[in-house]
């Protein structure tokens, strides 16, 4: 099945083009990631400065920002995830069609950041998501935003379409609904996806 | 057959129907053989801001905006009417000035009732 990537460029020089569906598919999905419209703290100013001229996110594919979860493949997590506004997050993320991905964008996104001690703020959204690249920053530049994007079209183009390593959207077994939280009388309920997220051993 | 003159347009529609139905059908085949759906109560909800939406969609309004409609009409549409009338006042028979006078005085009567009813006291 696989062109061997010599062979290819050797029949690249003679004007051959081969390329598989795998290939096609992927470089299509990697190049048309097409963010949801959503914005949570400070670090969401730093992603619209991504996506304007000095920046431009278009020259990847990626400034068509979509105001509904049902046109989007990508949640940039931007920001702060409070309790009160983690299981409205899980939900928009449970309404993307498959396959979506997630960046956390932020030390808050990541844990919780500068307000991790706080007893509103969320300890990092991948308790719930699962998160495909996290960027660390407070908050990050547009620099590390696209690098981001850089790191993720890699990910969806080393993505097999079929196999044991196919993503999760071309598999039937896969889990597709991930927990909505509900608030508890002190904190969210449950308190951690553990499909997603296991809750680490402390070893003393 | 191709002598038809409109064979090249029927040809035209069919490429265009083609390039309308070809890309849903390939969408559609990848779908039935790559991707498989699944649907979830969360993921099938009309509501797509992230909230759960509360109560029915079915609600009655309250019909307070038929006042507004009345005064409209009176002080608007009234007034549209009116002014080609005093345009042609002079060359019109009698049988349209008691029309335009009837029309006037129906629509009197209802400013009268919304002036009895209070609308016209501002708050």
């Amino acid at each position: 099945m696989a062109v061997d990537q010599q062979l290819k460029i050797e029949l690249g020089k003679q004007g051959v083009f081969v390329t598989t569906i795998e290939e096609l598919y992927n470089w299509g999905r990697k190049n048309s990631v097409w963010p949801m419209q959503f914005g949570l703290a400070c670090c969401a100013i730093e992603m619209i400065a991504t996506t304007m001229a000095r920046y431009d996110l278009a020259r990847f594919g990626a400034e068509v920002f979509r105001p509904s979860p049902r046109q989007a493949d990508l949640m940039i997590i931007s920001g702060t995830v409070t309790k009160k506004m983690a299981p409205q997050v899980v939900r928009l993320y449970n309404q993307m069609a498959e396959p979506r991905y997630v960046i956390a964008m932020g030390a808050c996104a990541i844990s919780g950041g500068p307000f991790k001690q706080g007893y509103n703020v969320l300890k990092g959204i991948d308790r719930y998501i699962p998160v495909d690249v996290h960027i660390p920053g407070c908050p990050p530049r547009p620099e590390a935003l696209i690098q981001a994007f850089m790191t993720l079209q890699k990910k969806i183009d080393g993505q097999p379409l079929t196999g044991e390593e196919r993503p999760r959207h071309l598999n039937p077994e896969a889990q597709g609904e991930f927990p909505v939280p509900e608030q508890g009388a002190h904190d969210l309920e449950p308190t951690s996806n553990p499909g997603v997220w296991p809750i680490p051993v402390v070893i003393r | 057959m191709a002598s038809n003159p409109y064979f090249s347009l029927a040809v035209l529609f069919l490429a265009a129907l083609g390039f309308g139905l070809a890309p849903l059908g390939m969408a559609w085949l990848w779908a039935k053989v790559f991707s498989p759906a699944k649907p979830n109560p969360i993921k099938n909800a009309i509501y797509e801001c992230g909230l759960v939406s509360k109560g029915d969609a079915w609600v009655q309004f309250r019909s307070a905006y038929y006042l507004y409609a009345i005064i409209f009409l009176i002080f608007d549409v009234e007034a549209v009417f009116l002014l080609p009338f005093a345009v042609a006042f002079t060359g019109l028979g009698v049988a349209a000035c008691v029309s335009m006078l009837i029309f006037v005085l129906m629509l009197i009567e209802g400013l009268a009732w919304a002036w009895a009813k209070g609308v016209l006291t501002w708050a």
